[in-house]
C-alpha cells in the first residue's frame, strides 16, 4: 500500500461534503472583479475623472495600506487589479486554509479519520485529498476570474496575469494550511495558526505598500503578489511561477512532517491542564469568562488593528475619492453631510458598530451551543439558577461590545488625531461617536437573548438573520434608495451622527436602550419557563 | 423513614409524544433505588423533571421536601447528578471540571476527591477532549461523589466503564449508602442493580409497572418445576398460574407463577413425588418479560 492509496475516494468524499459551500466560495470569489468593470465606467466616465483618480490615489500611501499600491487607475483593468487584488488574495487565502483544515485536521480531531485510517487509506491520503481539493479550487477560481474579466472586454494577458496570481496565493496558503494541520491536535488551533500567518502577510503587505522606501517588503507577502504582478500594466506573469515554487516548497515540508507524528496527535504536544481549578473558576460568571475570554481578546486585538489602520487613512481620504461626484454622494449618504473625512470616519465607526453586533450575537449564542452540547444541563443541575447562568453569558453580549467599541474608537481616534495633528478633539469625537453605537448593538443582543429564551431552536438562524438585515439596511439601504420606513427597521439607522454642525439628539439612544432592556428581560423570563435541552 | 423522592401521576409530553404517562415513583431516604426500563421508557425524562430541567405537564413531584421546578436552585445544593453521556468542555482539564461542578454545588471534600481520583485511576490534568468516554464518565462521578450532598442521581452512570471501574463504582455507592445518602440509580446492568439496589421501580412507556424490593419482585415471576411422579399427573394444567405444561408418562415439566407455587406442589404430592427439581426465578426473566411485553404491546 503506497502512502497515497485511497486519496481518490477521500477527494470524492470531500467534494460530496462541500457540495454547497465549495461552489459558493468559487462563484463569489470569481464573479466579483469581472462584474464591476461597468461600475468603474459609470463612476469615472471621462478621461479627466480617471486622471484625477490616478493622481489622487496613486500617490496616497494611506490608501495603499488598505487596498494596496495603485499602479495605473486610468484603465478599468488597472483599477480592478488595484481595487480587488489584495482583497481577493486575502479571501482566497482564507478559503484555502478553511478547506484544507476541514479535510485534514478537523477529520482527525473528530475521530472520523481514524475510522477511515483503519480502511485502505495511505498515510498521506488525507493531506493529499485536502491539498488537491483546495489547490484545484484555487486554480479554478483564478481561471474563472480571468475568464470573467475577458468576458467584460478586458485584455486577455492582464486578466490571466491577475487571475493566475490570485490562484497562486491560494496555492501558497493551501500549502501553509497543510503544514499547520500537522502541528496541533485541534482544528480550531490549526485554523488559528494559519490565519495568524495570513494576518502577518496582510500586515507585511500593508507596511511595504504604504512605505515607498521599503516597498520590497511587499514581496515577502503572498497577499501582495497579485498586485505586484502589475496586471494590465506590466503583466509580470512569472509571479504565478514564483507562487507555485513557494507552494511546492511549503507543501514538501507538510509531507515531511506527516510521518513524524501519530494519527490524531500533533507535532506540538497538547499541554496537560492544571489538576485543580483556579479560584476564578468557581461561579457561572467565572466559567463564562473562561469560555468567552479568548474570543473577546481576539476581537479586541482585531478591532484595535483595524481602527488604527482606518484612522491613519482618514486624513487622506479626500485623495481616494478624487473628483467623482457620484462617489462623494454615495459616501455622504452612507455617513453624513459634513466634510468627507467626517463622513468617512462616521462610516468606519458605523462599521465597528456592526462588528460589535456580530460579536454580541456570537457571545449570546454561546448559551445555545452550551445547551446543545449538554454543558448547560450539567451546570443547571447544580445550585446555579437559570437567570444567573444566562446572565453570565449575556454579560459578554452586553459588555463585550462596550470594550470593542471603546477600543476601536480609541485606536482610530488616536491614529487619526496624530496624523491630523488634532489629538484631543479627534480622540473625544471618535470615541464619543463609537460609544453612541452601543444602544443599537444592545438591541441586537437583546433580540438574540429573546430568541434564545422563547424560540431556542430558531435562535441561531434567527439571530444571524437579524444581524444581516440590520447591517445590510444600514449599509446599502440608503445607497439603493429605500424608503425611510424600511430603513427604520434597522437599529443602526437611528444612531445619531456625532458630527460638528449636526445637532446631537440623544433621544433615540434612550429608547434604543429601552428596547434592548425589555428584550433581554423578556429573554430571561421566557428562558426561566422553558424546558432545557 | 422519610421519603426523598415522591412522584405521582407525572405526565410530560413533547409535541405529540407522551413521554411520561402518569408515572409514580417513591424513593425512601437512605435507600439505593434502582430505576429500570427499556430504552425510551422515560427514565431520563423523569430524571430531568426531578432536576427541574423539564417542566411537568401534570402530576405532583416532591424532591427532598421541595418542588423540583420552583425550588430548583436550593434543592440542587443537596444533590449531585451524573448523566449517562457526560460531555466536557474541550479546553478545561478534568480536575478543573471536578472543582467547578463541586464548587457550584456548594463545596467539595478535598480528601475524598483525591481518594476517588486514585481509586478511579483518573488523570485530572488531561483536557476534556482527550478523555475517552469512560474517563469522561469518571470525571462526572468523582465530582458527584466528592460533593457534600444528600441525594445522588445517576442516569446509567457506568456506561463506558470497564468491569474493574464498575466494581469501584459499586463500592463507592455502597459507601454512600452507609453514610446515609440516598441514591437513585437508573441502569441497564442487572448485576449492578441486583448487588446495589434495596428497591427497584420498573417503568415502561412512561408508566410504572412494578415497584418493590427484589425479593418482592422475584415473587412476581415464575419458577420452573420438573418432577418425576409415582403416577401420571392429573389436573396440573388446569391449576391457576401454571404454564407450558409438558407431560411424558410420569414426568412433568411446567412453569408456575411463584405466588401459586404452593398450590402446584400440593397437586404434585397427590400423585406421589419421586424426584423434584425447581429452578428459582431470575431477575433476567422478570425484566425480559416486561421489556418484551412492551415490544408486543407496541406492535
Amino acid at each position: 500500500m503506497s502512502g497515497i492509496t485511497g486519496t481518490w475516494p477521500l477527494i470524492r468524499l470531500a467534494l460530496r461534503r462541500d457540495r454547497v459551500i465549495l461552489p459558493i466560495w468559487i462563484v463569489v470569489l470569481s464573479v466579483i472583479p469581472g462584474s464591476t468593470v461597468s461600475a468603474y465606467e459609470q463612476l469615472y466616465p471621462t478621461a479627466a475623472a480617471r486622471a484625477s483618480l490616478n493622481a489622487g490615489t496613486g500617490s496616497n500611501p494611506s490608501v495603499a495600506v488598505l487596498y494596496g499600491p495603485a499602479f495605473d487607475l486610468s484603465t478599468p483593468g488597472g483599477w480592478s487589479a488595484w481595487r480587488y487584488g489584495s482583497f481577493l488574495a486575502l479571501f482566497i487565502g482564507l478559503f484555502a486554509i478553511f478547506t484544507v483544515t476541514r479535510h485534514t485536521r478537523a477529520e482527525e480531531d473528530s475521530g472520523r479519520l481514524e475510522l477511515l485510517g483503519s480502511a485502505v487509506v495511505g498515510r498521506y491520503a488525507a493531506l493529499t485529498a485536502g491539498v488537491v481539493v483546495a489547490g484545484a479550487s484555487s486554480l479554478l477560481i483564478g481561471v474563472l476570474i480571468a475568464a470573467g474579466m475577458v468576458g467584460s472586454g478586458l485584455p486577455v494577458a492582464g486578466a490571466f496575469t491577475l487571475g493566475l496570481a490570485i490562484a497562486g496565493t491560494g496555492l501558497v496558503f493551501t500549502a501553509i494550511a497543510g503544514v499547520t494541520a500537522q502541528l496541533t491536535e485541534y482544528s480550531r488551533s490549526a485554523n488559528g495558526v494559519a490565519t495568524t500567518v495570513l494576518g502577518a502577510a496582510f500586515l507585511l503587505r500593508a507596511l511595504g505598500d504604504s512605505t515607498p522606501s521599503a516597498s520590497w517588503v511587499s514581496w515577502l507577502s503572498p497577499l501582495a503578489w497579485p498586485q505586484q504582478a502589475k496586471p494590465f500594466v506590466a503583466d509580470k506573469w512569472w509571479v504565478f511561477l514564483l507562487a507555485i515554487g513557494v507552494a511546492v516548497a511549503v507543501a514538501t515540508v507538510a509531507y515531511r512532517l506527516v510521518p513524524l507524528r501519530d494519527i490524531g496527535a500533533g507535532l506540538w504536544p497538547s499541554r496537560p491542564g492544571p489538576a485543580t481549578a483556579p479560584k476564578s473558576l468557581s461561579s457561572p460568571l467565572g466559567l463564562a469568562w473562561r469560555l468567552q475570554r479568548g474570543s473577546l481578546v481576539g476581537w479586541t486585538v482585531a478591532v484595535v488593528a483595524m481602527g488604527a489602520m482606518f484612522g491613519a487613512i482618514a486624513d487622506g481620504i479626500g485623495g481616494l475619492v478624487g473628483d467623482s461626484e457620484q462617489v462623494k454622494q454615495i459616501m455622504e449618504r452612507m455617513g453624513g453631510t459634513q466634510g468627507l473625512v467626517d463622513a468617512y470616519l462616521s462610516a468606519i465607526i458605523g462599521l465597528f458598530g456592526m462588528l460589535g453586533a456580530v460579536y454580541a450575537v456570537q457571545a449570546a449564542l454561546r448559551m445555545r451551543s452550551e445547551e446543545v452540547a449538554t454543558h448547560a444541563e450539567s451546570v443547571l443541575a447544580t445550585a446555579v439558577g437559570r437567570v444567573q447562568w444566562a446572565g453570565s453569558h449575556l454579560a459578554f453580549a452586553v459588555l463585550g461590545p462596550v470594550v470593542l467599541l471603546a477600543a476601536s474608537g480609541l485606536a482610530s481616534g488616536l491614529a487619526h488625531g496624530l496624523r491630523a495633528g488634532d489629538l484631543s478633539h479627534q480622540l473625544t469625537h471618535t470615541l464619543g461617536a463609537s460609544m453612541a453605537q452601543l444602544p443599537a448593538v444592545w438591541v441586537i443582543a437583546g433580540i438574540a437573548a429573546l430568541l434564545h429564551g422563547a424560540w431556542p431552536r430558531l435562535a441561531v438562524a434567527g439571530s444571524w438573520t437579524v444581524v444581516a438585515v440590520a447591517v445590510l439596511l444600514a449599509l446599502y439601504g440608503p445607497v439603493i434608495g429605500l424608503t425611510q420606513a424600511v430603513l427604520d427597521v434597522s437599529p443602526f439607522v437611528h444612531v445619531p451622527k456625532l458630527q460638528p454642525g449636526t445637532e446631537f439628539v440623544a433621544t433615540p439612544l434612550f429608547w434604543l436602550t429601552g428596547v434592548a432592556v425589555v428584550a433581554v428581560a423578556a429573554g430571561l423570563t421566557t428562558f426561566r419557563r422553558r424546558d432545557i435541552g | 423513614m422519610t421519603t426523598a423522592i415522591s412522584v405521582s401521576g407525572l405526565v410530560k409530553t413533547f409535541g405529540r409524544t407522551r413521554a411520561l404517562d402518569g408515572l409514580d415513583l417513591s424513593v425512601e431516604t437512605g435507600e439505593v433505588h434502582g430505576f429500570l426500563g427499556p430504552n425510551g421508557a422515560g427514565k431520563s425524562t423523569t430524571i430531568r423533571v426531578l432536576l427541574g430541567l423539564l417542566r411537568a405537564d401534570a402530576g405532583t413531584t416532591t424532591l427532598l421536601g421541595g418542588d423540583p421546578w420552583r425550588d430548583a436552585t436550593e434543592l440542587h445544593r443537596r444533590l449531585a447528578y451524573v448523566p449517562g453521556d457526560v460531555s466536557l468542555w474541550p479546553n478545561l482539564s478534568g480536575g478543573e471540571v471536578i472543582d467547578l461542578l463541586g464548587r457550584l454545588r456548594g463545596g467539595l471534600d478535598q480528601r475524598r476527591r483525591a481518594d476517588l481520583l486514585e481509586r478511579f485511576d483518573l488523570d485530572p490534568r488531561k483536557k476534556g477532549r482527550t478523555y475517552s468516554k469512560g474517563n469522561r464518565q469518571k470525571v462526572a462521578l468523582v465530582a458527584a461523589l466528592a460533593s457534600d450532598i444528600e441525594l445522588l442521581v445517576f442516569d446509567e452512570p457506568t456506561s463506558g466503564l470497564d468491569p474493574l471501574m464498575e466494581s469501584v463504582f459499586q463500592e463507592c455507592v455502597r459507601e454512600e449508602r452507609d453514610r446515609g445518602r440516598t441514591v437513585l440509580l437508573s441502569s441497564h446492568i442487572l448485576a449492578e442493580v441486583e448487588t446495589l439496589c434495596d428497591r427497584v421501580s420498573i417503568i415502561r412507556a412512561g408508566k410504572t409497572v412494578e415497584t418493590g424490593t427484589l425479593a418482592e419482585l422475584r415473587h412476581l415471576t415464575r419458577t420452573s418445576i420438573s418432577a418425576e411422579l409415582a403416577s401420571p399427573p392429573n389436573g396440573i394444567a388446569q391449576l391457576p398460574g401454571v404454564h407450558d405444561v409438558v407431560v411424558e408418562g410420569n414426568r412433568v415439566k411446567f412453569d408456575v407463577d411463584t405466588r401459586e407455587l404452593d398450590t402446584a406442589l400440593r397437586a404434585l404430592t397427590e400423585s406421589g413425588v419421586r424426584s423434584l427439581t425447581s429452578q428459582p426465578p431470575t431477575l433476567e426473566e422478570l425484566f425480559l418479560r416486561h421489556y418484551q411485553d412492551e415490544q408486543v404491546g407496541a406492535r
